[in-house]
């Protein structure tokens, strides 16, 4: 059941939100759907494509933010073929669900997305990688891309053009490491999914050895709207100098109204939890937030009016990742708040390199010791030089892990200590 | 041992894609949604099928949280313990199904109904507390709702059992 709030600034990916119902493939065509592939395919090069999306200031929606059409630029042109798209709907950090969403709100939106990326890389062949709690989004993209082959937007042939390109979902068997790009591909290709540590990169060496490009599913949702409206239009959107186009951002924890809102990038935090999120749940008041999912650093009451967009966010001290708010009360011991995260990351570890495997649980067990009276002093720089090596880790799972523990230390530390000089959780009656 | 049937059914999906393997996710899902879970001999038919090794096969079994190696009841119960849900009381959740089927994490109940596991974060943070029974997802649990989600289950299945 999604909830449906109103939402006064201009909606591009949720233009066709509807109470409990995905939007037909006919009102997302009413609402300009598909009129970008008719416009740029079999007509326009991948180079002037690329020019618009770079123009744009279009990045990536799925953590890293990296520059989308910088991505595609990095296929080699004398790539071999078969090339491929792969679309990551994997999404399993903690407080993202915008990927379900815009899958609910609007399929054909990421449908079209990658067969534009599709024909810009010259792929033959998409997939759209989709956790096993999001059978009802997987469900809906089978019948939603047999659709749109039946139009002729899909398959053989596109709209009579010599540009082929299919798409299928692969349904994944769980576990948060498959959202990692690398991991993706090694899931994909029915091995285990542990991450590559590049070079060379999936969109050089990828799935089978051929050129492959991983985007999120909401990255590709916006490239449709782009390529119809100019970049231009595109970068207006936003409510930032330098950022551009909407966000989704997702809002979860001690709020009234929790939720995902498509908001213009570089809305503040306090906007986004007063005027959307409802403001704090009653009898509560805020005490801290990460801004973009779980693998980001906390943000405090100093940076309550942070503009939410990357440059912005950063500034600050942490990541807008996946635009994943989740919001902590004064109430809520953030000690047992990272233990927590903690041992989601520990558990979710592919336990494929040593910083990783080892560090995490290390890390837990310190936490655990403190939030159960049992800390001393010492652990607190344990923590601290412990975070230090997960960054050496293969791939940006631990450094992830390790990012909100080092914000409980730079912003909560004396909330830690209280807990080792009580010997007891404070916030336990 | 896999029925004629199903292996009919898992060669036609294997020939779907350009390299078998790529399907071991499905093939697995497959079987257990015939036979509840992935046995020895399963694991062996299926790696026939997929032109793997078992131990091959085995490497991703493992990996996976949702294949499992040893029988799980008819629904699965995964309790959602990642931040959002743990603020929004997940232990209580847990607590309540636990001493409602009077089993432990990790357990099937003795009539073969329910196995309760723990699961990370579902997706569902704007409805937290969150489970996922199968592949239905529950959010804004309270002990009520809970109870109420159980006792229709119970229904469902003694129902299936007089067809």
């Amino acid at each position: 059941m999604t909830r449906v709030k109103l939402v006064e600034t201009p909606q591009v990916l949720f233009r066709n939100r509807r109470p409990n119902r995905i939007a037909t493939l006919e009102e997302y065509r009413q609402s300009g759907g598909y009129e970008a592939l008719v416009k740029v395919v079999g007509r326009w090069s991948p180079a002037e494509i690329c020019r618009c999306i770079d123009e744009s200031g279009l990045k990536g929606r799925g953590g890293a933010g990296f520059p989308a059409s910088k991505k595609w630029m990095s296929v080699p042109a004398d790539g071999a073929y078969p090339r491929y798209i792969a679309a990551n709907a994997d999404e399993m950090e903690p407080g993202t669900f915008k990927d379900r969403m815009l899958i609910h709100v609007d399929p054909h939106a990421v449908i079209e997305g990658m067969i534009l990326a599709g024909y810009t890389i010259s792929a033959s062949k998409g997939y759209i990688f989709v956790r096993p709690s999001y059978e009802s989004s997987a469900a809906i993209l089978e019948q939603e891309l047999e659709n749109a082959r039946r139009a002729g937007y899909l398959g053989e042939n596109i709209l009579g053009t010599d540009f082929s390109f299919d798409i299928v979902v692969h349904r994944s068997g769980g576990r948060y490491i498959c959202g990692e790009a690398t991991a993706l591909l090694n899931a994909l290709m029915g091995k285990r999914p542990n991450p590559i540590k590049p070079p060379p990169f999936p969109t050089v060496k990828g799935l089978w050895d051929r050129p492959t490009v991983v985007n999120n599913v909401e990255t590709l949702a916006n490239v449709p709207p782009i390529l119809r409206n100019g970049p231009q239009w595109y970068r207006n959107l936003a409510e930032t100098e330098g950022s551009a186009g909407t966000k989704l951002y997702c809002v979860s924890g001690r709020v009234n109204n929790p939720g995902c809102f498509e908001l213009p990038m570089g809305t503040r935090f306090s906007e986004i939890l007063e005027r959307y999120a409802g403001g704090m749940a009653p009898g509560y008041a805020f005490k801290a937030f990460l801004p973009g999912g779980a693998s980001t650093c906390f943000l405090t009451k100093a940076h309550y009016h942070v503009a939410m967009d990357f440059d912005a966010v950063a500034a600050a001290g942490s990541r807008l990742g996946t635009g994943a708010v989740i919001v902590f009360d004064d109430r809520t011991c953030l000690v047992a708040a990272v233990l927590n995260l903690t041992e989601f990351f520990a558990r979710e570890s592919c336990g494929w390199c040593t910083p990783c495997r080892e560090g995490l649980p290390y890390l837990r067990d310190l936490l655990w010791r403190i939030e159960h009276g049992e800390g001393k002093e010492a652990f607190i720089p344990m923590l601290r030089s412990m975070c230090k090596h997960l960054w050496n880790a293969y791939c940006a799972l631990a450094p992830g892990a390790a990012t909100p523990v080092e914000g409980l230390l730079k912003h909560f530390e004396d909330e830690v200590r209280e807990h080792i000089i009580q010997k007891r959780c404070p916030f336990k009656v | 041992m896999l029925s004629d049937a199903l292996k009919e059914t898992l060669r036609g999906k294997i020939a779907q894609g350009e390299h078998p393997r790529e399907h071991a996710v499905d093939v697995m899902l497959e079987i257990q949604k015939r036979c509840g879970y992935m046995s020895d001999e399963a694991m062996e038919e299926a790696a026939t099928l997929l032109g793997m090794s078992p131990l091959e096969l085995e490497e991703l079994a493992t990996f996976y949280d949702h294949i499992y190696r040893e029988p799980v009841g008819k629904y699965v119960i995964r309790v959602c313990d990642s931040a959002v849900c743990w603020m929004h009381g997940h232990l209580s959740v847990v607590d309540h199904l636990t001493s409602l089927l009077g089993i432990g994490m990790g357990e099937t109940t003795p009539d073969g109904l329910f196995t309760v596991l723990p699961v990370c974060c579902l997706g569902y943070c704007d409805r937290a507390p969150a489970m996922m029974i199968n592949q239905r997802i529950f959010g804004q649990l309270t002990p009520e709702k809970i109870d109420r989600v159980i006792r229709r289950l119970r229904e469902e299945a003694s129902f299936d059992e007089a067809e």
